[in-house]
């Protein structure tokens, strides 16, 4: 029987880690994933979780430590933030262009300088170049439920998958998250079978030289898992709401059979646009919300479907999409996505670009309403809009 | 202590090693390469049962590209700087599966040991990771083409510290490093010693814990030399004094192995094209660091 539970969104990483009966942790301190870290310690201290801990001295090390535990056939996780995953950059490319099905939970937190360590979803975004697949999550069951998938998905398609959510806001924040039992655990997620790894007995050579005859088809065949997994997600997903009744497809359109102007979030600051929805709605907006829940593989197909216009004419005019990061010289970096997957869309929506909450600033259902607002009051987006800056 | 260099003193005679080729031809070395005949008579000693992770080097190259490899061994390259957490995490997860008895031996270059890699080398250590962590100490960043590194003799030429400034600072002693994380087993060999390296070996191999060993390899196209001369100039680096073959157990046992047979340091520097432009002083300031070296270890050794 599964039991609900009052637990901070960390603590919700580390009950998902447990219940996928994860072998090898490798981890590194940093507020504010440090948490997670802390709980998986004593998990393994109690014998909860039969795992091995190995304390290493960076996030570097912490990342070529899963990796290499996965290529050796372990199931392999490891949580980080912000200059923590920066620094793992280069072992970002190295498990997902060796195939490794690693799971890592990332909090987001602010790039420095100046040294901040509230909410802002730059450091993972400036990630997502390197192959892994990247999911964000909204809510604490959202995240715990998300460790579950997150494996079954990586190892389904032998690419690495990070979960990613909010510093903060879900990291510190307690919330009632309905915990499986491991039984229920256990029959959604199998134990890994790793189709090549590390044994003596039959002996192979991993990440080897790869000559310009070779590489360019190396990377046709990644390209491929990311759009199988783009398949896969989706058994998954529906495999999970039969087993848990909980269900999470890769994008969430509220109010999709009216709404005109959509506002477009990932993480916690959908929660804050859902009572800002409602509050439009109360004085007769036909304001909607668009959830994105994953950036690679970026659900173009979906996202084409959902607000491109394609049956009767342009009904959704414009969207809203609001982005806790920057890409200095280029924008939010959703709304640069979006804007990408929508281009050549005959009936598509104007993409209004926002910059909103970086480095934690306070995210409120006003400052949304004003991004609504000038979406609204304005034709066609000219630069991105800074909300919630000082004058 | 024992000073023939052919038998060191380990009692373990040739003949109890792996006969069969754990390395095969086809490789991608230089003729002469110190460290292709390392690696070879490394796993003779290590045997079958052996995980190898090999970081950026000349090692990532010498075993072929893709779909080759020349090691009859698994073989995991990984970054250049992740060997000593690469080896913890290859050794987790066999540990996990019940593979106790299979061998982790990571193998990096100078340039991944002494430089970029002491990190991750010093935490598995610090943690006494039960892995196996070779040097293969060739003196300068080889395979991009002769940079200087922290293993890099003082005054030798590279391509960093060209003759008209060559290298201002000592060679980095990365035995004392490794030796001061008081692990079981810290030693030093050439492979121009092959009895003394594979004796090394398989005590390494028999001992549970963090063991590092040191190895001094040739590189004929760094250091300048005909590679007919590869084995003749690491065995005199040892002669010399210079490179003192010793073993260091939990930290504080030290056993000097081979006394010098007191051949000179300069005709070990002279047949070499990375040292012909030093001048005498030079010569005799490395002198004055060699007899320091062996007043420090002969100390430690009747202290132990």
């Amino acid at each position: 029987m599964s039991v609900t539970e009052v637990i901070m969104g960390n603590h919700a990483a580390s009950e998902g880690v447990r219940l996928a009966r994860t072998q090898v942790i490798a981890a590194y301190p940093i507020t504010p994933q440090t948490q997670i870290v802390e709980k998986l310690s004593e998990m393994c201290a109690r014998g909860e979780l039969p795992a091995r801990f190995i304390k290493v001295e960076s996030e570097h090390s912490a990342m070529a430590c899963c990796l290499a535990a996965s290529q050796a056939g372990a199931r392999a996780f490891t949580a980080t933030s912000s200059q923590g995953l920066a620094l793992m950059h280069e072992l970002l490319f190295w498990t997902a262009y060796g195939r490794l099905p690693v799971v890592m939970a990332n909090v987001n937190r602010a790039m420095a300088p100046g040294w901040n360590i509230w909410n802002d979803q730059t450091d993972s975004l400036a990630q997502r170049d390197t192959g892994w697949i990247q999911i964000y999550c909204e809510t604490n069951q959202e995240v715990l439920d998300t460790v579950l998938m997150a494996f079954r998905l990586a190892e389904t398609v032998d690419l690495p998958v990070m979960l990613v959510y909010d510093a903060f806001i879900l990291s510190h924040t307690y919330e009632p998250v309905e915990i499986p039992d491991q039984k229920e655990a256990d029959r959604f997620l199998p134990s890994r079978k790793a189709k090549f790894k590390i044994d003596t007995s039959a002996p192979r050579a991993f990440n080897p030289l790869v000559g310009a005859e070779h590489y360019m088809e190396f990377r046709h065949i990644m390209e491929q898992a990311h759009e199988e997994a783009k398949r896969a997600y989706k058994d998954i997903a529906r495999d999970f709401s039969k087993k848990f009744h909980r269900s999470y497809d890769v994008m969430e359109l509220v109010h999709a059979d009216d709404s005109e102007i959509i506002i477009v979030t990932s993480g916690s600051i959908t929660s804050t646009a859902r009572v800002a929805i409602r509050e439009l709605r109360e004085k007769g907006e036909k304001a909607g919300l668009l959830k994105m829940r994953m950036l690679r593989p970026f659900p173009t197909e979906m996202l084409r479907e959902a607000v491109g216009n394609s049956g009767a004419g342009k009904r959704i005019t414009k969207l809203a999409v609001l982005d806790r990061d920057i890409s200095h010289g280029a924008g939010g970096i959703w709304a640069q996505e979006i804007k990408a997957a929508l281009a050549g869309v005959p009936n598509a929506p104007q993409v209004f670009p926002f910059h909103i909450g970086l480095g934690g600033r306070d995210v409120t259902t006003e400052s949304i309403i004003e991004a609504y607002d000038y979406a609204k009051q304005h034709e066609r987006p000219e630069r991105a809009v800074w909300i919630g800056l000082k004058k | 202590m024992n000073t023939d260099p052919l038998v060191c003193g380990q009692g373990t005679e040739p003949q109890q090693y792996e006969q069969r080729e754990l390395m095969t031809s086809g490789h991608l070395a230089c003729p002469g390469c110190g460290a292709a005949m390392a690696m070879r008579l490394a796993l003779k000693a290590m045997g079958p049962d052996t995980v190898v992770v090999i970081p950026a080097s000349c090692w990532a190259i010498i075993p072929g590209p893709f779909p080759y490899s020349n090691l009859k061994t698994p073989l995991m390259h990984t970054a250049f700087e992740t060997t000593g957490a690469a080896i913890s995490g290859v050794r987790a997860a066999l540990d996990l599966q019940g593979k106790e008895s299979t061998q982790v031996m990571g193998w990096a270059g100078d340039g991944g040991t002494f430089d970029i890699g002491l990190q991750s080398l010093s935490a598995a250590a610090e943690r006494n990771e039960n892995v196996l962590y070779v040097c293969y100490d060739n003196e300068a960043y080889m395979n991009t083409g002769i940079q200087r590194s922290g293993a890099t003799p003082q005054y030798a030429w590279t391509t960093t510290t060209p003759t008209d400034h060559p290298k201002d600072e000592a060679k980095k002693n990365i035995d004392r490093i490794m030796a001061a994380h008081c692990i079981p087993y810290v030693a030093t060999t050439t492979s121009g010693h092959p009895h003394d390296l594979m004796a090394k070996f398989a005590k390494a191999r028999d001992i549970r814990g963090f063991r590092f060993i040191h190895v001094l390899c040739s590189c004929t196209a760094g250091w300048k030399i005909d590679s007919a001369l590869s084995v003749e100039v690491m065995r005199l680096a040892v002669d010399c004094g210079l490179f003192p073959l010793y073993e260091v157990e939990d930290g504080i046992h030290y056993t000097i192995n081979v006394q010098p047979k007191g051949a000179s340091l300069k005709d070990y520097l002279m047949r070499q094209g990375r040292f012909r432009h030093m001048s005498d002083e030079h010569v005799a300031s490395l002198q004055r660091q060699i007899e320091r070296e062996w007043t420090w270890l002969e100390k430690q050794t009747r202290d132990s």
